[in-house]
């Protein structure tokens, strides 16, 4: 007796890899900076997390049963795929520690519903929802998005002892890395506070808040401060194939180069550069952005070209908003821009065919 | 190690790779269709109720792109009729013959004492009187890929002993157990192309082969064990990193590229006289009892392959001409071994699971592993909504079909089944103008 064969179009075997298993170990990268979180800034931000992800999870899942109209057990399927849950879990890395409780229930279900659900759901957003998500809440609630203000009982490391050059600054919004450089920078110019800035940039660029900047104990949003941490999971990442090196390296040699450029065409002297160059890739949410969030696949080139394009499409902008811009820092929003460029970028970019004309 | 950009690594599974070639009897009823290559159907020669003699001609080529067909067998023609048939999704014109088990020859198989002194000509035409066709998978008349235009200057004469698709091991067997015969029949093509001295590309994954083939005195080249190392184009630019230009064939780059089997066959018919109506393949999978490589007569129905294997094991769910890769799934076990049967894969259970499509997450998985550089996401996307002339200019035709893309694909999307339908429709739109 012959069996009943299936009948199948060519290749029948497959290599086993799936989406959950993709979305699962991008979810375990994210882990190590979020226990680090929890040691500098203390329990809160396990409690933001959990509901950050719970809220996207829920609303995922409510979104493909009632919108979509799936089967429950499919929209479960789908809702479990992990992909809500790295959207919960970054959206928690994007806010302060201070962060009130229902910062991330709105950011969360924004992220599900506005930005990836409305477009078609998983794979067919446009822009990163985590980042997008940040945007909208810092449109919305500026000052509690930018509220560094040291949480009670925990340390800030040695950046705590360098503030601003003359106390004009609000002491509260100046406790990131980035902030202090960015007002000292501009104090610069100032005859009379030229001195003090100086001398506020020299601390900055100590060996001591390059640790401080490297392990992580230092002000910003809840997973960007250690460069430790997220490396590790970084390396996780392009170990198992899940990244590539293509944008992150892109982005983050773009950002160093074009710092060390302007030290160097300011009349500063190379070593100062180097060290600028340095404490932009470790200071604010450069590693965080590049490794995690511009490698996002729905929204980053599908092309290798295409993907260096945006590394270094998004390491200018964030050169420009970080130099020039009104804010401190300018990842999130340099990698929003170029997801808006990314299906331009991959139109233009279209790898040549084995046999095509050089 | 040479190898090329792009391609994938699956298991490999070579299971038979030690295992001697063995004949397998040709059994009582033979079907031999009369299409069994690229081309035009070869035209019928005998009737029902004719007697057939082994390595008799029972159809001839018609018209240039076309191949004669031999019996397998001496018998008698039991019918003349459409029968199901291995790579044709309708039934294809087959001569059905009772093999009478006595395996008379054609008297017309003769070994040559020499023949050093045929011309091109001469050898050209015995490769096309023998019926001899690529055995590597397209089954393309050898004795037309051996005529290249005038214009073209072949410099590079390519043996394809990759054999990259996962499981197969018949050419690994040839080439460890006739390692003599095959390069005197890579000779013979080199002396029809006017090519000093054939290449051999061998896998590093053929150890023994290699051995082999390099004591017989081959020049043999290793290559990355990678999928499809084997691919034409691929091989070509690996070797000699030349690019077959868009749409073309490798004359174009000044090269021929020749399968192990083909190469044996040449020699066969050259030799010994006699035309191709059995070929080694590859009987294995976990859906079969026993596995090893066969010599099997041409028309022998896969079921009597089976049977002569041991039968099926239980749960075998699905029956694969060729390889996991680019083989081709059949429906019934009633379909006969023809020239291009590489292999009979029986796979069982799990091991047959295709996965449930996702939606596409754009990693990009795909364009990494494309071997011809395309992008098969975005001309899957583009073939099912029908936007065939934007698949054309994203190079829809250049895929190979090689099956990397879908292999890899975490969403589990059948991309090569979308590309083809692309292509279908593509075709479907030229040919209205």
């Amino acid at each position: 007796m012959s069996p009943n064969f299936i009948v199948s179009s060519s290749p029948h075997f497959h290599s086993g890899n799936n989406i959950k298993r993709i979305m699962y170990l991008v979810v375990i990268a994210l882990l190590p900076a979020l226990g680090g979180a929890i040691i500098f800034f203390g329990m809160k931000v396990l409690w933001l997390s959990l509901i950050g992800i719970f809220t996207a999870v829920i609303v995922e899942l409510l979104s493909i049963k009632i919108g979509f109209g799936k089967t429950w057990k499919e929209s479960l399927s789908r809702s479990f795929d992990g992909s809500a849950i790295i959207t919960g879990l970054l959206i928690v890395y994007n806010i302060p520690p201070n962060a009130p409780f229902w910062i991330p229930i709105i950011g969360s279900a924004f992220a599900i519903i506005v930005v990836k659900q409305l477009f078609g759901g998983l794979g067919n957003n446009f822009l990163n929802p985590a980042l997008a998500a940040r945007a909208f809440l810092m449109a919305s609630w500026p000052s509690l998005m930018t509220d560094f203000s040291p949480l009670a009982g925990n340390m800030r490391g040695a950046i705590s002892g360098i503030t601003n050059p003359n106390g004009l600054i609000d002491a509260v919004s100046s406790a990131t890395p980035l902030n202090v450089l960015k007002s000292a920078t501009r104090y610069l110019s100032d005859p009379s506070m030229h001195n003090k800035a100086v001398e506020t940039i020299n601390k900055l660029y100590s060996p001591e808040v390059f640790k401080s900047l490297f392990i992580g104990n230092i002000g910003g949003v809840i997973g960007e401060t250690s460069a430790l941490l997220l490396l590790l999971g970084a390396i996780m990442l392009l170990i198992t194939g899940i990244i590539k090196l293509r944008i992150p390296m892109s982005y983050i040699l773009t950002v160093f180069l074009l710092i060390l450029l302007k030290e160097i065409f300011s009349g500063g002297e190379l070593i100062i550069g180097l060290k600028a160059g340095l404490f932009h890739i470790l200071a604010g949410g450069l590693i965080l952005g590049a490794f995690f969030m511009a490698t996002d696949y729905a929204t980053c080139p599908i092309t290798p070209v295409g993907q260096i394009i945006f590394g270094i499409g998004a390491g200018i902008l964030t050169f420009l908003i970080r130099m020039w811009g009104g804010f401190p820092e300018g990842v999130s929003y340099s990698i929003l821009l170029m997801n808006i460029f990314t299906p331009l970028i991959n139109r233009f970019t279209k790898p040549r065919i084995l046999g095509e004309k050089k | 190690m040479k190898s090329f950009k792009g391609g994938i690594h699956p298991e490999e599974n070579k299971i038979t790779t030690g295992s001697l070639i063995k004949e397998m009897p040709a059994p009582e009823l033979i079907v031999i269709p009369f299409s069994q290559h690229t081309g035009a159907p070869a035209k019928p020669l005998v009737k029902k109720g004719d007697r057939v003699l082994v390595g008799m001609k029972i159809g001839e080529a018609e018209g240039y792109i076309s191949s004669p067909i031999h019996s397998s067998v001496s018998g008698k023609v039991k019918d003349i009729r459409v029968m199901p048939h291995p790579v044709s999704a309708i039934p294809v014109l087959s001569c059905v013959i009772v093999n009478d088990g006595e395996n008379e020859p054609d008297p017309s198989i003769k070994k040559r004492t020499s023949y050093d002194t045929l011309s091109v000509e001469e050898l050209k035409n015995i490769i096309k009187e023998a019926g001899i066709v690529g055995l590597g998978g397209a089954a393309f008349p050898t004795n037309v890929k051996l005529s290249p235009p005038p214009e073209a200057h072949i410099d590079t004469l390519i043996i394809n002993g990759a054999e990259c698709e996962p499981y197969l091991t018949a050419d690994d067997r040839l080439m460890q157990e006739m390692p003599e015969r095959i390069l005197e029949g890579a000779n013979i093509i080199a002396k029809i192309l006017g090519v000093k001295e054939p290449i051999f590309a061998i896998e590093e994954n053929k150890p023994e082969a290699i051995s082999k083939m390099k004591a017989a005195g081959a020049n043999v080249v290793t290559l990355k064990t990678k999928y499809p190392q084997g691919a034409e184009k691929q091989l070509i630019k690996a070797i000699l990193d030349r690019e077959v230009p868009r749409g073309g064939l490798p004359f174009m780059v000044g090269v021929v590229v020749q399968n192990i089997g083909t190469v044996k066959a040449v020699a066969d018919a050259v030799i010994y006289g006699e035309p191709l109506y059995k070929r080694v393949l590859t009987v294995t999978g976990d859906g079969v009892k026993n596995r090893g490589n066969l010599l099997v007569a041409v028309g022998t129905l896969f079921k009597d392959v089976i049977d002569f294997m041991g039968g099926y094991t239980d749960n075998t769910i699905k029956l694969i001409m060729g390889g996991p890769m680019m083989g081709i799934s059949q429906k019934t076990d009633t379909v006969p071994v023809i020239k291009g049967t590489s292999g009979i894969l029986l796979l069982k259970g799990e091991q047959a699971n295709i996965p449930h499509s996702e939606p596409c997450i754009n990693c990009g998985e795909c364009v990494e592993v494309c071997p011809m550089h395309l992008v098969p996401t975005l001309l899957a996307k583009l073939s099912e909504n029908g936007k065939v002339k934007m698949a054309n200019r994203w190079g829809i035709m250049d895929c190979i079909e090689c099956g990397s893309c879908s292999y890899v694909c975490p969403a589990g999307i059948k991309l090569v089944q979308a590309i083809r339908l692309g292509k279908y429709l593509l075709r479907k739109e030229r040919s209205k103008k």
